[in-house]
């Protein structure tokens, strides 16, 4: 049986910070910062924007491309974040109820730091391809957590990624292929609860976690199929920042070319579950029939899931039937001062 | 007093190597210089190492590493001075088999610094510096070396491109030793446009937090003639050991390393040698000033000449004194307390010829100059090839 994705879509907050504005108030080198990182400025979630609120407007835009599936049909809907606004009280529920796809259908939320969002694809794609749901649903969403004047500051970003999935061959507009997960206990990113900011272990979350899995993934699942680096039109990594999947991607042989479409973190920030699965959408955004694609997560703890994924003669006629993600990234921005930043991420201590 | 032999020598690769725990790194060094030399029994053993005890939790080193080569009964002493205290083990090992307390010494260096974050080895580090003083204000050492670099261009007229030549010689030596950390071709631009560390001190001016371990066999030249065989048998003709202020608000002359002059002043004392005499030498890198300083310190330069030499390429591996030709601890890393031993190592195997493609042609003489802290103690020796 052919599983594809019958529907996609992205959403990216209007806000906006600058590197410099960040590295402006606790006196950081922000040349070296963009030269290192990559990264020049970041998304932030407004006022009224959470995993939650994200996740129905990206989903809302997926439903959009579906040509028409009945919301009723979802059988599931999974999100994966590390921002679920409650820690006890399903995202997804409100989710499923926004789009119209209650009460038969089965729902949870997922966490698995930045890789919880292609969790939900797999586990979605998976229950389609076994026959037990007719659509579902996988969400990829954060508003990711970088403690006061930490590294992880620069990056931390808000967005989302909602996919459909499908058996229904009139309807696919990109087939997945095949899939493939690495995964080994790997401590290298962690918040425990109670904590209000994560902790990272330094350089331990370079080499060991994020190369070594995101490489062991996309290599394997590109030998699982008998592919190389040249048959792909695009392939898009995890990213934490703007260097890391462009050198990721090189050492495994891909060119420029093949990564700058899905390369979003320069200007997004790092969207945590949303990164890949928001790359994914600005690829599919601007693909053509028979491009083949290979996606692979990461996630700190850790863990890469890799999908090869063949566009459809489908993709034409839905790529405008909602907004592209480039064009969520770069128009209508608002740029905040830190100022306005902090009291938007709830850094400021109010009175209780 | 007997004379003394090299006739072993051992290193792990240097590196973050987050497989690898202490013990194993400095039981790999210690058993490649016992094979080196051709020999499983030796004396006592000496170790140096800074702060296992902050970096891996573990103290009462000499014991346990002792017991890890199988070793238990043989007496083994820790000795610690800081990112000196390799250079302190090698000088301690010397005056036992000098004094004929011991025949044959192992002697060794490790660190294991990568099991804790940034901010862990900071503090770890920092502790080589006057904590009442200076560490419990907040100085860090990359800012304590940023305060003798202002004073070193003040004084001297030393410029920020000098400082950057220094990183940049030494990782093109790095790029030929298969040991190094790093083997990565870097251009002064990429030493100016680095992250700003402590100014006018930016990344690529510091030396790495790294993992390793070195070793050495000592013995008697009696005893290391019968055992090289027709080989070349490298002696320890002099050595020679200085403290100074920690505090560096207690010190009378910033713009001069004191202990390294003293203990360079003893070691050639020992030797019968002078700085004309020195065919290559391994210093401290820890900061690109250090080397520069310790240079002038050692009588290469004449004070203020250290940095117009490294950028006239007197410094360099085909140079009038070739410094760090093993990359020094800028680019073969610095696990602190491996160091001093690991600059022996590389003087010893330059002085066999069998330095491949960093060999200095016709090296007979060298000196390796290992410091502490900001240059509260130093430790120099002297080996010649006979």
């Amino acid at each position: 049986m052919t599983v594809g994705i019958v529907g996609y879509g992205a959403f990216v907050p209007r806000r906006r910070i600058k590197l410099e504005e960040i590295a402006k108030v606790w006196g950081a080198d922000a040349p070296a910062y963009k030269r290192g990182l990559q990264l020049f400025e970041k998304s932030v979630p407004g006022a009224d924007e959470d995993t939650v609120t994200m996740s129905v407007e990206a989903a809302r835009n997926a439903l959009a491309r579906s040509g028409g599936v009945d919301p009723a049909e979802i059988g599931a809907l999974y999100i994966g974040s590390e921002s679920h606004p409650y820690a006890v009280k399903p995202s997804g529920t409100i989710v499923a109820e926004a789009i119209g796809a209650v009460p038969a259908l089965h729902v949870a939320d997922l966490e698995f730091a930045c890789k919880a969002g292609t969790e939900s694809l797999f586990i979605a794609q998976s229950l389609v391809k076994a026959g037990e749901v007719k659509y579902a649903v996988g969400v990829g969403a954060d508003t990711s957590q970088g403690a006061p004047g930490d590294a992880l500051e620069y990056s931390a970003a808000a967005g989302a990624a909602a996919f459909i999935f499908g058996a229904d061959e009139d309807l696919i507009l990109a087939e997945i292929i095949d899939s493939y997960s690495w995964t080994t206990d790997t401590p290298d990113f962690w918040r425990r609860e109670y904590m209000h900011y994560p902790r990272h272990g330094s350089r331990f979350t370079g080499e060991p976690a994020y190369f070594r899995h995101t490489m062991n993934s996309a290599q394997g699942m590109m030998n699982k199929v008998g592919m190389e680096p040249k048959d792909f039109a695009h392939a898009i990594f995890h990213q934490p920042n703007g260097k890391f999947p462009m050198r990721v991607g090189k050492k495994l042989g891909f060119t420029h070319e093949q990564l700058e479409t899905g390369w979003l973190s320069p200007w997004l920030g790092n969207t945590y579950s949303g990164a890949s699965p928001i790359g994914l959408t600005a690829v599919l955004d601007i693909a053509s029939s028979g491009d083949l694609i290979l996606l692979t997560s990461f996630g700190s703890g850790a863990g890469s899931d890799s999908f090869v994924i063949r566009v459809t003669d489908r993709i034409s006629e839905v790529q405008d039937l909602a907004p592209k993600t480039r064009a969520q990234l770069d128009e209508d921005k608002i740029y905040l001062e830190y100022g306005a930043y902090a009291k938007l991420r709830g850094k400021i201590r109010m009175a209780e | 007093m007997r004379d003394v032999a090299v006739i072993g020598v051992g290193m792990t690769s240097f590196g973050e190597l987050w497989e690898t725990p202490l013990r194993s790194l400095w039981a790999e060094a210690g058993l490649a210089a016992l094979d080196d030399a051709g020999i499983d029994k030796v004396d006592l053993i000496t170790i140096g190492c800074m702060s296992s005890g902050i970096f891996t939790g573990q103290e009462h080193l000499a014991s346990l590493l002792a017991d890890e080569l199988g070793m238990a009964g043989v007496p083994a002493t820790r000795v610690e001075s800081a990112c000196a205290s390799g250079g302190l083990a090698v000088r301690a090992a010397f005056a036992e088999v000098a004094a004929g307390l011991s025949d044959t010494v192992l002697v060794t260096g490790v660190e294991k610094m990568t099991d804790v974050d940034g901010a862990d080895a900071t503090y770890a580090l920092g502790t080589a510096a006057d904590s009442e003083w200076e560490g419990f204000h907040g100085v860090t050492f990359p800012g304590l070396y940023a305060m003798l670099a202002r004073i070193h261009m003040r004084k001297y007229g030393t410029t920020r491109e000098q400082l950057a030549q220094v990183a940049v010689k030494n990782h093109a030596n790095g790029l030929l030793n298969p040991h190094a950390q790093y083997h990565l071709k870097i251009s002064v631009d990429d030493v100016l446009e680095s992250t700003a560390v402590a100014d006018p001190l930016n990344l690529f001016d510091c030396s790495p937090v790294t993992d390793g371990a070195a070793a050495l066999v000592l013995t008697t030249v009696e005893r290391a003639r019968k055992i090289a065989g027709d080989k070349p048998v490298v002696v320890i003709t002099g050595s020679g050991m200085a403290t100074d202020t920690v505090t560096l608000a207690n010190r009378g002359e910033l713009a001069e390393l004191g202990a390294v002059k003293l203990a360079g002043e003893r070691a050639y004392a020992m030797a019968g040698r002078k700085p004309e005499d020195i065919h290559l030498v391994e210093v401290h890198d820890c900061f690109t000033i250090a080397e520069i300083m310790a240079t002038e310190a050692l009588g290469f330069f004449a004070p203020g000449d250290g940095g117009p030499a490294v950028e006239k390429g007197l410094t360099s591996l085909n140079g009038r004194i070739p410094v760090n030709t093993s990359g020094g601890l800028k680019s073969k890393g610095h696990p602190v307390g491996a160091t001093g031993v690991a600059q022996v190592v590389e003087i010893t195997t330059q002085l066999r010829g069998q330095a491949g493609q960093r060999q200095v042609a016709g090296a007979t003489i060298g000196m390796a100059q290992n410091m502490g802290g900001s240059g509260g103690s130093s430790v120099v020796h002297i080996l010649e090839v006979i």
